[in-house]
């Protein structure tokens, strides 16, 4: 898949929450093929602290509007300075990058799969419950949050199958993880996960112990976003991999998150 | 159009842009945004003797203008090198050049060997500097004796052209420069990354997994240009010159500073087309100043 530099043009910001901003980027010309699970590195202008490139995962790409969808987290100078971004304004992106989540498969199409996201791990579970919904699959998300407000884009979530959700305060849906949610009860084919590295392990422990095929979207700290500088590191079965270029989505039986 | 083509002993370059090893993979990761045939050359990853999985993350560290990182050489090892990549890149329009690193003299002359039987390799870069491994790398490049130890080796185990990669963690990098021509070195490439720290102070806790790692980026560019002028002047062998270019206005820095050759490393990561807009600049500059071939600026401060 051809990666290619871009300087994209900002359509639109939406605010959705104190913490989290939603880009809409469109181009001149039609956006090239992204993946779900896919991300883009984009770079920071005007941050001092900030010298790299931030990843960012593909929350949406709407072909039709010819718009590509980028939920930021405001975390730091660099990510803070990309919420301040205005309409009008450009970003440089290298897109798209990483392996995106394992789905097509015309010989047995999935049936049924859960989406389970926390925080802005949710990001690339609209698309992937976009793109999974056009082909056949039952989609069901599963998204928790410590509250009502952590709790993003769930008015989007639901065009694309049932939406089920948990807060550590009870405030929203059932109260507690998401992996105390009673729709586990039901079976799934295939659970996709993105969010913090204890609840994508809490979930990957589910997967295991029911048999469920699952991949998980990891966010290592990374550099160059390709496969070059070899910072993004995780471990594997098959030594250390590049999360950049490897991943980010991997099958949770090649990680080491038995301990 | 000026004159670009330089020469690194035997090695002849059509332009002064090379890469800097570890920040361009082997080439092909970066041939969706550039013309790969259009730079100088291009220096692969460490490569080692036998494999290595290199440190645990976390390995990187950003900084003001910066970063740090403690890869540690990770790699798998020459044989997998000459078997399975080699073949990939062959063919591209360039010195494709492989940095060699080493616990020992005897290893890296072993690596070394194995790279000179590759027809389509004209070059290495010896690195006896890398800060981020306990056995060897750094060890061998901060002092004469063991810099000397390792180019001695490997001179008698590879003939072609062989560039020795500096350490900046020393005290007279001139000194170290001046032992390596004197085993025979064709080309010495300053400078590898400068030792440093980064701390987390929610954690109290250092960042990078080793404690310490390596800095690179244009917050060492100044470091960089002094000491590539220092060993440009106390050696007879062409330089190269690296350490946070990431504009061609950098690039002429470094050659007017007295390296024949530059690299270009961490700014690959913010602009993966990055190194031809170089090469195009210092074209333009040269047109714009009359000058009709490159060497009319090399050295010249």
């Amino acid at each position: 898949m051809k990666k290619h530099i871009l300087d994209l043009s900002v359509k639109a910001v939406e605010r959705l929450s104190d913490k989290h901003v939603l880009l809409r980027l469109t181009d001149d010309k039609p956006l090239p093929e992204m993946l779900p699970g896919q991300f883009v590195e984009v770079r920071v202008d005007g941050s001092s602290s900030t010298f790299l490139r931030r990843p960012i995962s593909i929350n949406f790409v709407d072909y039709s509007a010819n718009e590509l969808w980028l939920m930021v987290a405001m975390v730091g100078d660099g990510t803070r300075k990309l919420g301040d971004l205005q309409p009008g304004d450009t970003l440089n992106c290298v897109l798209p990058l990483g392996n995106g989540f394992t789905i097509a498969n015309s010989q047995k199409p999935l049936a049924k799969s859960l989406l389970v996201g926390g925080g802005v791990g949710v990001a690339p579970l609209l698309y992937l419950g976009e793109v999974l919904q056009q082909q056949g699959c039952e989609v069901t998300f599963l998204l928790g949050g410590r509250g009502a407000k952590d709790l993003l884009e769930l008015s989007l979530f639901n065009r694309y199958g049932r939406v089920c959700v948990t807060t550590e305060d009870g405030a929203m849906g059932e109260k507690g993880f998401v992996t105390n949610h009673s729709v586990l009860a039901e079976s799934f084919d295939k659970i996709f996960t993105c969010g913090p590295t204890p609840m994508m392990k809490a979930v990957a422990r589910y997967a295991n112990e029911k048999g469920i095929d699952c991949e998980a979207s990891l966010e290592n700290m990374m550099a160059c976003g390709l496969g070059a500088c070899l910072c993004c590191v995780e471990k594997t079965t098959e030594g250390n991999l590049c999360v950049c270029k490897d991943g980010p989505v991997f099958n949770i039986k090649r990680l080491l998150w038995q301990n | 159009m000026a004159k670009l083509n330089v020469n690194i002993g035997a090695l002849s370059l059509k332009n002064p842009v090379m890469t800097a090893s570890g920040t361009f993979g082997y080439g092909i990761e970066f041939e969706d945004f550039i013309d790969l045939a259009g730079l100088g050359g291009i220096i692969v990853k460490g490569t080692t003797l036998k494999p290595r999985q290199g440190n645990d993350y976390p390995r990187m560290a950003e900084t003001a203008s910066g970063m740090l990182n403690c890869v540690g050489l990770q790699n798998k090892g020459v044989d997998y090198f000459c078997e399975h990549i080699y073949p990939q890149i062959k063919d591209i329009d360039t010195n494709m050049i492989v940095n060699v690193s080493g616990s020992s003299p005897e290893d890296y002359a072993e690596c070394a060997a194995r790279i000179d039987a590759l027809d389509m390799i004209p070059a290495i870069e010896l690195n006896i500097s890398c800060p981020n491994v306990k056995d060897g790398g750094m060890a061998f490049g901060v002092t004469c004796a063991g810099a000397s130890s390792v180019v001695k080796a490997v001179r008698q185990a590879y003939h072609k052209t062989l560039i020795v990669k500096l350490s900046p963690n020393v005290t007279d990098i001139a000194e170290i420069a001046r032992s390596v021509e004197a085993e025979g070195a064709d080309s010495v490439s300053l400078i590898n990354t400068l030792m440093g720290m980064a701390i987390d102070v929610e954690k109290r806790k250092k960042v990078l997994s080793i404690g310490t790692g390596g800095l690179s980026g244009p917050c060492v560019k100044p470091v960089a240009l002094r000491m590539v002028n220092q060993v440009a002047k106390a050696v007879k062998i062409p330089v190269v010159g690296l350490g946070g270019i990431s504009t061609a206005k950098d690039a002429l820095e470094f050659l007017m500073a007295g390296a024949t050759a530059i690299e270009i490393g961490t700014a690959n990561f913010i602009d993966p087309a990055v190194t031809i807009k170089v090469r195009d600049g210092i074209n333009e500059w040269l047109d714009a100043h009359g000058c009709q071939d490159i060497h009319e600026i090399i050295g010249c401060v």
